[in-house]
């Protein structure tokens, strides 16, 4: 899924990268407001969904080949973030969905989800 | 090749920029880009552990033909249980860091899923070294 047609789904507004975003295509989705879970869970290629704003969670996504990240409820983020991103050329996006909403309307229109593999207690996958 | 970044302990905005370094010189070298992930989650947990509780200390990547290893090395609290710090979930990280959407305890044991091998060696009260190795080929590849 085009990362712009994704901007027009949420009625969203690009922070930078917008430019980019017609070409650029997110294979998964993931939501988290845990980096920690994002840095153990998500795919390459999946648009990060979250609440946080600060700088690491342009880090995170420049880690996991996370091609564009949206902010959810309206958050914005600092300068700073905004900065790294356009760097990295990761294009933000701000919408005033919820995590919930967000996440409801792209699966909806057929954006996948990222599978959790199986684990025991103890954090052994099977 | 070896790349060697010294962390500063608290700084939370230059925190992952180590670790964006090893990545891009891995990209540059021609590594495979599922190895330059996993190297890079490596380096991040781990950068991000000396960050939020080692007070800082020293982010080592050593390259050659067959392999990747990193390698951090700190003078901060140390480890006391080491089986303990490798469950999921089981965490020390203060208020400020779970804020900024870390310290979930899922570091050690993702940094474990991404490494071929790894070494950890902790003394309580004077650091830890932490060494984890990838191999280009010929080793099973982690199921994450």
């Amino acid at each position: 899924m085009k990362v712009q047609e994704i901007g027009a789904i949420l009625e969203g507004e690009f922070l930078c990268g917008g430019e980019w975003a017609e070409n650029m295509d997110v294979d998964f989705g993931y939501a988290a407001d845990l980096m920690s879970d994002v840095l153990a869970f998500a795919r390459a290629g999946s648009m990060l969904i979250t609440g946080l704003t600060n700088i690491q969670i342009v880090r995170t996504a420049q880690m996991m080949d996370i091609p564009a990240v949206v902010f959810v409820r309206g958050k914005r983020p600092q300068e700073d973030t905004v900065r790294l991103a356009a760097q990295s050329r990761i294009p933000l996006l701000v919408t005033m969905k919820s995590m919930y909403e967000t996440s409801g309307v792209l699966f909806a229109a057929g954006l996948p989800a990222c599978i959790i593999p199986h684990r025991e207690a103890g954090g052994e996958e099977h | 090749m070896v790349l060697d970044f010294p962390v500063e302990g608290e700084d939370f905005l230059a925190a992952g920029e180590a670790s964006s370094s090893v990545k891009d010189t891995l990209k540059m070298l021609g590594v495979p880009s599922s190895i330059c992930r996993r190297a890079a989650i490596i380096t991040y947990e781990a950068e991000m552990n000396l960050v939020i509780h080692a007070g800082g200390g020293m982010l080592r990547a050593r390259i050659d033909e067959e392999k990747v290893v990193l390698v951090t090395e700190d003078q901060g609290p140390g480890i006391a249980d080491i089986d303990q710090a490798m469950r999921e979930g089981y965490s020390t990280a203060s208020d400020q860091v779970r804020e900024m959407g870390f310290g979930a305890g899922m570091g050690l044991p993702n940094i474990k899923r991404n490494a071929d091998r790894l070494d950890i060696e902790s003394t309580v009260g004077q650091g830890t070294i932490l060494t984890a190795s990838i191999y280009f080929v010929g080793e099973p590849q982690p199921s994450a």
